[in-house]
C-alpha cells in the first residue's frame, strides 16, 4: 500500500497551519526578541511602536495570567523574557496587528534596555564555571580505571560534533481562537499536542479541558516541534486570550533559525583500551553537551547519549560520563537520534583513533568487538534477537569490503588530485522513550453506519508516514480496504495525554493501540454476527470485507454486518490503550530495561575528495538495514534513505556558526547548507535484513525514525580515510561537519600557516 | 494596474508592482498549494511556472521560478501556473505527480509542489528530456525529508515517458498526456490577445515617471535584501523589456550583452557556448535553474556582492558596462571600476546600467571559472575566480585574474595579472604569483569559511586555473 498522504500532497491540497482559511478578525502576531545572549533587562519602551499602522496590543510577561513557565523537564524557560534575558533571539514581547506585515514593520519600533551579562557559548566552558542544567549522569559497568593496565593500547583524544538546524521546511507556527467559556483552541504545527495543551493552560492558569490542540500535519519536524512548538502555540493562544480574537503566528525563516534550539553540539574526550587481539577492554568518555539557555529536553538527550556511547559493541568495562552545560545560545533540543548520534560518533573516533595508531583497518576493530546474543549493554539490558553480527557479515556478503577497499586503493594508487575513502558504520538503537512512563498510547476507533472508519490516535503525521502505517494496521485488523479508513487530525478531546510523536516509537505505540481498538471491535462485530447469522464463533472471520465462517463465506459482508449491529445496539467505538511491557530504568542506578527493542544495521561510505579543491561527492552508500518484517517497505526505505542523507548533512556541510556574542552567522538557507539533490549519494542501495522482526514492534516492522540517521557518521570517516589517502599518516582533529573548508586545510596543513603573509595578516 | 492569467483566469490588480507573486498568489488569490519555505529562493518550495509568449506570438516559453522573489510586476502579460492550474479532475493525477507518488518521492509534502511545478516545467521544456535535464529541473528544490534517491527515480521515470514527446505541438500532446489542462492549449491566443489590449491602453496613457525610480530586474537579490522596502516604492521594472535584452556580437568582435539578460540566457545562448565551451559546467556551479531563469546579469553587477559569481566571470573578460542617466546620457565604464567599496559603487543614483561589452576571447586563448562553495550547488561562493591568459611557447603573455570572496568587492587582481605576463608557465612561477597574490587580497573570517581557509583556497583556485590550462607543463604534485 503506498503512503496515503502524498496524493494529497503533489496536489497541494494538504492543509498546513498556514493554509488554514484566516477567521474574520484575525491578528498577526510577530516576536519581539532580545537582541544580546544574556543581560539584565531593565525596561521596554512600546510608545514608537504602538504608534505604527495596525499595531492592535503588545503583550509582555506582564499579561500572562498563569504561571510564566513552559519548560518541560525543569521549570527553567519563561514564555516571555522577564528580568533577564539569556540567548539571542529569546522571545521578549509579542506584536499584535491587523496583517503580518505591520506587526514585522512594528518590531523595529521597539526599544528594549538592556544591561549586558558576560556571554558563554563553549559549554566546557560553562561546565568549569558549574553552569550545568542538571547534576552529571555517569553509566558504569565493570571497572575501567582498573583495566587500563590489562591493556595492550591505550589512546586517549578528543572529538567534537557540531550542531544541527532541524530545518523543517514549513517554520514553526499556531492558530489559536478564542473560545466560549474562556478557552483557547489551537491548530499547532507540533510533534507534542499534549506538551502544547500542558503549558498554555498552565500559562493562561486554566484547566487543560479549556484548551484544545489540533494538528493535522507538519511540514518537517525531525524533533524540532517536539518541545519547542510550544512557545508559539503558547504565544498564540496568549493572544487570543487575552485579546478575544483569533491570532496567528508564523515565523518567518530566518526568526524560526535565531530563535529555536537545534541539535546539542558536543564536545567529548574519550579514552580506549583495547587487547592485543583488538577487543575493546575498556572505554571511558566524558562528554560536554552544550545544552543551551534552559534545559528543554536536554537533559532526556543526555541520557541517550549515555545510552548509545557504546554504539554497537560489546565493551565489559565502560564509564560514560556526561554534563549538561548551561551556554547562552537558544536551547537545544531535540533532533532525529536524539543524542545517540553525538554519543556513536566519539565511540566511533575512538575506535579511528586505535585504528590509524596500530596501522589496522577500523573495521577490524569494529567487527572484532560487536554485540552478541546476550551481551549486556552498560545499562544492563541485555541484546536479545541480536543482529549486530548478521548485518555486518550479510553487508559484508552483498558489497565485499575486502573489494570495495581493493578498489579504493587501486583508484588512490592511479590518481594524485582525487582521492577515494571507505567507511563502514554499524548502528545499534534502542527504541522506547527511555522515560519508561511515556510508553503509552491510546485510540479511538469509530465504525460509521456506512462501514467506514475513522482513527484518533496521538500520532502526529510529520511525512514519516505513520497515519499510512495506522490505517494499514485498522484496515488489516478489520479484514476491510484502507479506502474506507480515514485517519483522523491528532485532537487532545479526542486523545488526551498524549506522548510526542518522537523516540521512533510512534508506529509502534500507536499502532498497537489502534490493533487492540480494531482487535476488540471486529471481536465485537464478530459475536454479533453468530447471533445475527446463527454462525460458529470459531473459524469466524473479516476477510476483503466479507464475512467468512471457516473460510466459507456467509450471507453478511463489511457493510450489512456494521449495519445490523448498529440496529441491534452494539457500540461501534473502541478506545484502546497500550502501554510497552516489560519496560524498567531506574535513573538512580542508570540500570534497567529501557527498551523494548534494539535496531541494527550496517553502511557502507564511499567518498572522493577533490585534494586540488578541497570539496567531496559521495559515490555511495550501501545499507543493510534491520527493519524486522517492513509492513510497508516504501515508506520505510524513504526513512531509510533520508535518515543516511540527514546524518550525512549533518557531518558534512551543515555548520552552525555562532560568534562570541551568541549571534548566529549561518541564520538564513544561504549561509547554512543542508543537502541538495546533488549532494546525495549517488549509490544508496538499502538491502532488507532478513530477520523475524519483533513482537514488541507493530506487525513484528521496527521503528524506523531515528537509526538512519546515524550511517550518516560513515560520511566523516570516509572522507577522513581520503584525506589520509593524500596524505598518508596526516592526523586529522576529529571535529565534525568535516567541511570542504576542514578538508582543505588537513589536506595542506603546511600551506595554511605559509600562505598568510605576516604584513597581511596584521592587517586583515 | 497589472494584467496576466493565473492559471485559466485572468488577473488585474493594483497590487504593487515590486510585491512578491507569492503573496499574491496565496494571500490575495487563497491558492495555497504554494508554500513559503524561505522567502529567499533557497528552498523552491514556491516555484511555479511564468509562461511567457514567443516573440512568433505561437509558442509560450514556460520558466520555472521562485514566486518568493518574483516581482509581481514581472507577471505583467504572462501566464503564472501554479499547481491549482496544472490539477486534473479530483482523484487523478498527472503524470509528474503519479511518478513522485509512485517513487515515494513525497514525505512530508512540505517541498512537494515545488517538486511538481519544476518537472512540470522540465515536461514543457522545449529542449530534449534527459536524465541530465530532468535533475537540472528540480536543483533549486530542497527536501529535508531528503526524498532525493526516490525523486530521483520519478523523474527518470519521467524522462522516459518525455522521451515519445514531439518536437512540435508539444503542448497538444501534454494535455493529451495528462501533463496541463486542456486550457493551456489556448493561452497563447489569450496572451496575445492580452498584448495586444496592453498596447492599446498604453499607448492611451503614455506617462513616463519623472525622477527614476528603483530598478528592478528578477529580484533575486532586492527581494532577499529589502523586500518591504520594494514593496512599498515605485518600482522600474526592466526584465521585460525588450531592449535590455540579447546576446550579440558586433562587427569588432566585442561581445553585448543586454543588462537584462539572465544567467539562463546566457547559458542557451550560442554564441556564448561557441566562446566559452565549459560555459554549462561554470553556470550549473551559479544558484539553481528558477534563480538563473531569473537573476540578470546587471543586476549580479549592482548587486555589487564581493562574491557575485557573474561579476567575477565577467572581470576576467575585461568587461565594460554602459551607464545610462534618465535623461539618456552615457557612458562607458570598465566594470573593475564600478566598485568603490563594500556594496558601494562609483555609478550615480540615477544612471542605469543598460549594456555590458567584452572582447571575445580569441580561440587559443585560456578562460576558466572556478568556484568552491560548502555545498557544490546553489550555495554562494567561499572563494571564485576567473582566470583569461594568453599564452606561447610556455610564456605568459597576458593575463587577467579575477576573484571574489576575498575583499571587500569583486577583485580584478592587478598585480597577479601584471606579476604573470611574461613568465615561464612553470610551478616556481605560481608559487611566485601566489605569493604576490596574496598581498592584494585581505579576506575576512565569515559564515563562508575563515581568513585563512579563503587565502589557501584562492591559491589552489589559481592553481586549478593553470593546470586546466597548462596540464603538460605543471603537476599537482609540483605546486603543493
Amino acid at each position: 500500500m503506498n503512503h496515503l498522504d502524498p496524493v494529497r500532497h503533489v496536489r497541494g491540497e494538504s492543509q498546513y497551519v498556514d493554509d488554514i482559511p484566516t477567521q474574520r478578525g484575525t491578528l498577526h502576531a510577530a516576536v519581539f526578541e532580545s537582541p544580546v545572549a544574556h543581560g539584565r533587562l531593565l525596561s521596554l519602551d512600546f510608545e514608537a511602536a504602538l504608534a505604527q499602522p495596525g499595531v492592535v496590543r503588545i503583550l509582555t510577561a506582564q499579561d500572562i495570567p498563569g504561571e510564566n513557565q513552559i519548560g518541560g523537564i525543569v521549570p527553567d524557560e519563561p514564555l516571555l523574557a522577564e528580568e533577564h534575558v539569556h540567548f539571542r533571539g529569546q522571545p521578549v514581547a509579542l506584536v499584535l496587528a491587523e496583517t503580518e506585515h505591520q506587526a514585522l514593520a512594528a518590531l523595529a519600533f521597539i526599544k528594549a534596555e538592556i544591561e549586558p551579562l558576560p556571554i558563554i557559548t563553549d559549554p566546557r566552558v560553562a561546565a568549569a564555571q558549574g553552569e550545568l542544567i542538571v547534576p552529571p549522569r555517569t553509566f558504569r559497568m565493570g571497572d575501567s580505571a582498573a583495566t587500563w593496565s590489562q591493556c595492550a593500547h591505550v589512546f586517549e583524544g578528543v572529538a567534537e560534533s557540531g550542531g544541527q538546524e532541524h530545518l523543517y521546511i514549513e517554520t514553526q507556527g499556531a492558530y489559536a481562537y478564542p473560545t466560549e467559556m474562556g478557552g483557547v483552541r489551537i491548530i499547532s504545527s507540533t510533534q507534542g499536542p499534549t506538551a502544547v495543551q500542558r503549558h498554555t493552560a498552565h500559562v493562561l492558569g486554566i484547566g487543560m479541558h479549556q484548551i484544545e490542540v489540533d494538528v493535522t500535519r507538519l511540514g518537517g519536524g525531525f524533533g524540532g516541534k517536539e518541545d519547542q512548538a510550544t512557545t508559539w502555540g503558547a504565544l498564540a493562544a496568549l493572544g487570543a486570550y487575552v485579546v478575544r480574537r483569533p491570532v496567528k503566528l508564523v515565523l518567518d525563516r530566518m526568526a524560526d533559525m535565531r530563535m529555536t534550539g537545534k541539535r546539542h553540539p558536543y564536545s567529548s574526550d574519550f579514552r580506549i583500551g583495547l587487547a592485543a587481539d583488538l577487543r575493546i577492554l575498556a572505554y571511558e568518555v566524558t562528554f560536554y553537551q552544550n545544552a543551551g539557555a534552559a534545559a528543554d529536553l536536554s537533559p532526556a538527550v543526555l541520557e541517550r547519549t549515555l545510552f548509545h556511547a557504546t554504539n554497537t559493541y560489546f565493551i565489559p568495562n565502560v564509564t560514560a560520563t556526561a554534563y549538561s552545560c548551561r551556554t547562552n545560545l537558544p536551547p537545544n533540543t531535540a533532533f532525529r537520534g536524539f543524542g545517540g548520534p553525538q554519543g556513536m560518533f566519539v565511540m566511533e573516533s575512538a575506535i579511528v583513533k586505535a585504528a590509524e595508531a596500530l596501522g589496522v583497518p577500523a573495521s577490524a576493530i569494529q567487527r572484532r568487538n560487536l554485540l552478541r546474543e546476550g551481551d549486556l549493554f552498560s545499562y544492563r539490558q541485555p541484546a536479545e534477537m541480536c543482529n549486530a553480527e548478521l548485518s555486518w557479515d550479510t553487508a559484508d556478503k552483498i558489497y565485499d569490503l575486502e573489494k570495495s577497499r581493493a578498489e579504493v586503493a587501486a583508484f588512490n594508487a592511479g590518481n594524485e588530485q582525487f582521492k577515494k575513502g571507505l567507511s563502514v558504520m554499524p548502528i545499534c538503537f534502542g527504541i522506547s522513550f527511555t522515560k519508561t512512563p511515556m510508553n503509552q498510547a491510546r485510540a479511538l476507533v469509530h465504525i460509521y453506519t456506512d462501514g467506514t472508519v475513522g482513527v484518533s490516535t496521538g500520532a502526529v503525521e510529520m511525512g514519516q508516514g505513520v497515519n499510512t502505517k495506522i490505517a494499514q494496521v485498522a484496515a488489516q485488523t478489520l479484514g476491510i480496504s484502507p479506502n474506507r479508513i480515514k485517519v483522523e487530525s491528532t485532537n487532545t478531546t479526542r486523545v488526551a495525554n498524549t506522548s510526542p510523536s518522537a523516540a521512533s516509537a510512534t508506529a509502534d505505540l500507536n499502532g498497537k493501540a489502534t490493533q487492540l481498538a480494531c482487535a476488540a471491535l471486529r471481536e465485537r462485530l464478530l459475536r454479533h454476527a453468530c447471533t445475527e447469522y446463527t454462525l460458529n464463533y470459531e473459524g469466524l472471520e473479516i476477510h476483503n470485507e466479507q464475512v467468512l465462517a471457516a473460510g466459507v463465506a456467509a450471507d453478511t459482508n463489511w457493510e450489512k454486518l456494521v449495519s445490523s449491529a448498529y440496529w441491534k445496539r452494539v457500540s461501534l467505538t473502541e478506545n484502546a490503550h497500550y502501554a510497552t511491557p516489560d519496560l524498567h530504568f531506574d535513573p538512580t542506578t542508570n540500570q534497567g530495561y529501557p527498551f523494548a527493542y534494539h535496531v541494527y544495521g550496517t553502511a557502507y561510505t564511499t567518498v572522493t575528495v577533490d585534494c586540488l579543491r578541497g570539496t567531496y561527492t559521495f559515490d555511495a552508500v550501501q545499507i543493510v538495514h534491520d527493519f524486522g518484517e517492513s509492513m510497508n517497505p516504501a515508506i520505510d526505505q524513504g526513512q531509510i534513505e533520508g535518515g543516511a542523507v540527514q546524518g550525512i548533512g549533518w557531518m558534512t556541510l551543515e555548520e552552525l556558526i555562532f560568534n562570541e556574542e551568541g549571534r548566529l552567522l549561518t541564520n538564513s538557507l544561504n549561509s547554512y547548507k543542508i543537502p541538495d539533490l546533488y549532494s546525495v549519494p549517488q549509490h544508496m542501495p538499502v538491502h532488507f535484513l532478513d530477520t523475524p522482526g519483533h513482537p514488541r514492534a507493530i506487525l513484528r516492522s521496527k521503528a524506523v525514525g531515528e537509526p538512519p540517521l546515524m550511517y550518516g557518521i560513515g560520511a566523516y570517516f570516509a572522507v577522513r580515510d581520503a584525506i589520509r589517502a593524500f596524505r598518508p599518516g596526516h592526523l586529522a582533529d576529529f571535529s565534525a561537519p568535516i567541511t570542504p573548508e576542514k578538508v582543505l586545510l588537513n589536506l595542506y596543513p603546511a600551506a595554511v600557516a605559509a600562505a598568510v603573509p605576516v604584513a597581511v595578516s596584521a592587517e586583515a | 494596474m497589472l494584467h496576466f492569467y493565473l492559471n485559466n483566469q485572468r488577473i488585474r490588480t493594483d497590487q504593487p508592482a515590486g510585491s512578491t507573486l507569492l503573496d499574491f498568489v496565496r494571500y490575495n488569490q487563497h491558492l495555497t498549494g504554494t508554500k513559503i519555505g524561505c522567502r529567499e529562493g533557497d528552498c523552491g518550495a514556491c516555484t511555479v511556472l511564468v509562461g511567457e509568449l514567443q516573440p512568433d506570438g505561437q509558442g509560450i516559453r514556460y520558466q520555472s521560478m521562485t514566486s518568493c522573489l518574483t516581482p509581481l510586476g514581472n507577471a505583467h502579460g504572462k501566464h503564472i501556473v501554479t499547481v491549482e492550474g496544472i490539477n486534473a479532475a479530483a482523484g487523478t493525477l498527472t503524470p509528474v505527480q503519479q511518478a513522485i507518488v509512485q517513487e515515494g518521492g513525497s514525505q512530508c509534502g512540505f517541498c512537494t509542489v515545488g517538486f511538481v511545478m519544476s518537472l512540470t516545467g522540465h515536461a514543457l521544456s522545449h529542449k530534449p528530456a534527459t536524465s541530465e535535464s530532468g535533475l537540472a529541473a528540480i536543483d533549486g528544490n530542497i527536501c529535508r525529508c531528503t526524498g532525493y534517491k526516490s525523486l530521483e527515480r520519478a523523474t527518470a521515470l519521467l524522462t522516459d515517458q518525455l522521451a515519445a514527446r514531439p518536437a512540435e505541438n508539444v503542448v497538444s500532446w501534454l494535455s493529451e498526456q495528462q501533463f496541463v489542462p486542456a486550457y493551456f492549449k489556448d493561452i497563447p491566443t489569450r496572451l496575445q490577445a492580452l498584448q495586444t489590449e496592453l498596447q492599446a491602453e498604453n499607448e492611451a496613457n503614455n506617462q513616463k515617471p519623472e525622477a527614476r525610480n528603483q530598478i528592478l530586474g528578477g529580484g533575486t537579490d532586492l527581494l532577499v535584501q529589502r523586500p518591504e522596502h520594494i514593496r512599498a516604492v515605485p518600482v522600474q521594472l526592466v526584465y521585460d523589456q525588450a531592449h535590455l535584452r540579447g546576446i550579440r556580437q558586433e562587427a569588432d568582435g566585442r561581445v553585448v550583452l543586454g543588462a537584462a539578460a539572465t544567467a539562463e540566457n546566457l547559458r542557451d545562448s550560442p554564441l556564448m557556448q561557441q566562446l566559452f565551451p565549459r560555459l554549462p559546467d561554470y553556470l550549473k556551479l551559479v544558484s539553481s535553474t528558477p534563480i538563473r531563469n531569473m537573476g540578470t546579469v546587471a543586476g549580479n553587477f549592482v548587486n555589487a556582492s564581493p562574491i557575485g559569481d557573474l561579476t567575477i566571470f565577467f572581470l576576467a573578460l575585461d568587461a565594460s558596462i554602459t551607464l545610462e542617466t534618465a535623461a539618456k546620457q552615457r557612458r562607458e565604464l570598465p566594470l573593475r571600476e564600478l566598485y568603490r567599496g563594500y556594496k558601494t559603487l562609483t555609478k550615480e543614483a540615477d544612471e542605469q546600467l543598460v549594456e555590458i561589452t567584452f572582447p571575445a576571447p580569441a580561440s587559443t586563448d585560456f578562460f576558466n571559472f572556478e568556484k568552491v562553495s560548502k555545498r557544490t550547488h546553489l550555495d554562494i561562493a567561499s572563494v571564485n575566480s576567473a582566470a583569461w591568459v594568453r599564452a606561447e611557447n610556455g610564456f605568459v603573455q597576458e593575463a587577467r585574474l579575477s576573484a571574489g570572496g576575498v575583499g571587500p568587492i569583486p577583485l580584478f587582481l592587478t598585480n597577479t595579472s601584471a606579476f604573470l605576463a611574461g613568465k615561464e608557465i612553470s610551478a616556481e612561477t605560481l608559487a611566485a604569483a601566489n605569493a604576490v597574490m596574496q598581498t592584494e587580497i585581505s579576506p575576512i573570517s565569515d559564515a563562508r569559511g575563515t581568513a585563512e581557509y579563503k587565502r589557501l583556497l584562492l591559491r589552489q583556485l589559481l592553481f586549478a586555473h593553470f593546470l586546466r590550462f597548462f596540464p603538460e607543463r605543471i603537476a599537482l604534485r609540483e605546486l603543493v
